[in-house]
């Protein structure tokens, strides 16, 4: 019986069916943030458990951890020190890999899980963040668990779930110049709405996905969770044995040979089922860019802000007038044009090097406006070093950028009382959540691509990067 | 952490008609976290429960009797979506809350209740809006019978739900996971040297220790 791409994963995994849908399932790679890693690890230690396959576990700092120049293992998050003690005193005699504050490998986990090659196509990855869907990219299995799933994990290397339904989408056509991954995501939640893909494993798949390089196909994935998937998956291909071949924890060798050869028949069967599909064409994509309070309140950016009456439900209508009260935009406003005083570039969803290559294109030989706050957070340390090779710090310091160490800094440590924008920013960012508070009390955050994000962080409102003209001297 | 057993209960519902109802609202991030699984009641729904300037916010529903008693929360669809952070059942579970009866949960959301004891239901659209229609200041009491897998509605209408049957044992029985598992170690152990002669370089982790 053909079977598609995930139920391949699925089946070389099962240690055992559970009874109605739900299953035991290998767990090939985990790994540890300092927040739910840090309750996880004290569970066990109080409860004299043992960690399983520490050799399969690794652990790394991103989430609580400042970002600004000459940070140390400390925060101003409340209460954010005690996981950053506990977690980093807990993890070694566990003897499980820990990349920290000063380990050239920290980083976001979601960054430097596929850039060490610590993740694999055909494997099953666990995180205890619920962005960990981000490394489907590379053709793994891979979703954000809980603190306890995560201790069961260390304690029995499983998981128990239930067997997700399937659902492929056909992202069609080429996307035109000036559009990105990041515009292909937020088209597709808006269209199907943030629980589109709930209750699926979900395939991107189509021209538009096969022509994506790894780190697009990292944005992609990444916001499989906005849509409600238990993860975001890609069937690996040539992009991906090149992305892999030669990363620290990649194989080698004769072992390098035998995974490719096993990689290759993890795509889908010619006549495999899915259980949906949608179709989005990116032909006649136009760049995204959020107006409320999830993510499916995205629009193409020379849109204008549509009437939240007009929704059908009931429930759906009070819903988007609660996101249009909070943002405070009105029905037929435009969206570009809406004043910032904040722009971020960075978070698991946009801060990998062609993210930032892309950005500093846009910022040569330009200024910040006046009044913006931007700042620019790499995902990972060897992101930032790599950026710093290329000269890219510079382009964004002259500009006016704000040039960080990694981690995930203000994309969630507004709602956490840590680096935050002040109270009633309205502020443009390349993150994934523009959730209420989320990154700072009151603040109106607005998704979009880095190069939307770079381009409005000039223009000191909303703006369309290929509305700008070629800089002097350029 | 063990788990108070889930069959029976009757108590207060309240309705919060929202949808996309996300963690980092559920609990936010700043009203304390700490590393441990307890002590989060008070940190629930903190941003609609409290005003800017300190003090309960009068509108919002939790604080308005007889709702301060919740035990069943309805919510519009994909309640729960956003963050990983179990905190957010913990908070639920804290407050009181059982049972969040919802179209559509985060799957995250909804494997870290099963975790904690809390049942998250699932019905459909039009069935959560009955219920939610029905609760008044008046008229209030709900039962959940998870043996069943009925919901008793302030009326008494009978709304039939579906848990997977291993997750709905672990809720009636308060369960812990990890023990049941561990009592499959055979299975694990021999799943785990086959596979190796199969894919040798999942279990090859070479690189640097630190």
């Amino acid at each position: 019986m053909p079977r598609t791409f995930f139920e391949k994963i699925w089946d070389d995994h099962v240690v055992a069916d559970l009874g109605d849908g739900a299953f035991l399932i290998h767990i090939d790679r985990h790994f540890l943030n300092e927040v739910s890693g840090a309750v996880s690890l004290k569970e066990i230690d109080n409860r004299g458990r043992t960690v399983r396959n520490p050799e399969l576990t690794f652990g790394t700092v991103d989430h609580v951890l400042e970002t600004v120049p000459g940070r140390g293992m400390t925060t101003r998050m409340p209460g954010g020190n005690d996981f950053l003690r506990e977690f980093a005193q807990r993890i070694g005699p566990h003897g499980i890999r820990f990349f920290g504050l000063d380990d050239p490998r920290q980083g976001i986990v979601h960054v430097i899980a596929p850039e060490l090659g610590a993740i694999l196509p055909g494997m099953t990855f666990i995180c205890g963040d619920s962005h960990t869907c981000t490394v489907g990219a590379v053709g793994a299995f891979a979703w954000g668990v809980g603190s306890s799933d995560s201790e069961h994990a260390l304690v029995t290397q499983t998981a128990i779930l239930t067997k997700p339904r399937t659902l492929r989408v056909n992202f069609t056509g080429t996307l035109a110049p000036g559009v990105h991954a990041k515009d292909m995501i937020l088209a597709l939640i808006a269209k199907y709405t943030a629980d589109g893909g709930t209750g699926y494993a979900i395939e991107f798949a189509g021209e538009a996905v096969r022509s994506l390089p790894m780190d697009g196909r990292l944005t992609l994935c990444n916001m499989a969770v906005e849509f409600g998937g238990r993860t975001g998956m890609v069937a690996p291909d040539e992009i991906t044995f090149a992305y892999l071949k030669d990363r620290e924890f990649s194989p080698r060798g004769a072992d390098w040979d035998a995974a490719v050869a096993y990689w290759r028949t993890l795509a889908s069967d010619p006549d495999a089922i899915y259980d949906r599909e949608y179709t989005l064409d990116c032909s006649t994509l136009e760049p995204q860019v959020t107006w409320g309070t999830s993510p499916e309140h995205s629009i193409a950016i020379g849109g204008t802000m549509p009437d939240p009456q007009a929704a059908a439900d009931p429930i759906a209508r009070d819903s988007r007038q609660r996101a249009a009260n909070y943002v405070e935009i009105a029905p037929g406003d435009n969206v570009k044009g809406l004043p910032i005083s904040g722009a971020f570039i960075g978070s698991c969803t946009n801060s990998r090097i062609d993210d930032l290559r892309a950005a500093a294109a846009i910022l040569r030989g330009r200024k910040v406006a006046d009044g913006v706050t931007a700042i620019c957070v790499p995902g990972s340390t060897a992101t930032k070093r790599q950026a710093e090779a290329e000269g890219l710090d510079r382009i964004f310091r002259e500009a006016g950028f704000e040039w960080r160490e990694a981690g995930c800094s203000l994309c969630m440590s507004g709602a956490t009382g840590g680096e935050s924008f002040p109270r009633d920013a309205r502020v443009i960012a390349s993150t994934n959540r523009n959730f209420e508070d989320r990154q700072g009390p009151h603040v109106r955050s607005h998704l979009a691509s880095p190069v939307t994000v770079a381009a409005s962080a000039i223009a000191g409102r909303i703006a369309d990067a290929r509305d700008l003209a070629a800089p002097e001297g350029n | 952490m063990n788990m108070k057993p889930f069959v029976i209960e009757t108590g207060v519902a309240a309705a919060l008609m929202r949808n996309n109802i996300d963690t980092d609202q559920i609990t936010p991030g700043h009203t304390g976290m700490k590393v441990q699984k307890t002590g989060f009641g008070e940190g629930l729904f903190f941003n609609w429960r409290y005003l800017s300037g300190g003090g309960e916010n009068p509108d919002f529903i939790l604080n308005r009797p007889p709702f301060r008693e919740t035990r069943f929360l309805l919510a519009g669809t994909n309640f729960g979506c956003g963050s990983s952070r179990e905190f957010a059942v913990w908070a639920l579970r804290d407050f009181g809350i059982r049972a969040v009866i919802a179209p559509s949960f985060g799957a995250i959301f909804a494997s870290n209740c099963y975790m904690n004891g809390v049942a998250p239901i699932a019905l459909p659209e039009d069935a959560v809006s009955l219920l939610a229609a029905e609760i008044t200041p008046e008229a209030y009491t709900m039962t959940v019978d998870l043996s069943r897998q009925v919901i008793l509605s302030p009326s008494s209408q009978e709304y039939s739900f579906h848990i997977p049957d291993l997750q709905r044992e672990r809720l009636l029985e308060g369960l812990d996971a990890i023990d049941a598992t561990r009592r499959r170690e055979p299975q694990i152990a021999a799943f785990q040297a086959a596979d190796a002669l199969r894919r040798p370089w999942v279990y090859k982790v070479e690189g640097r220790m630190a």
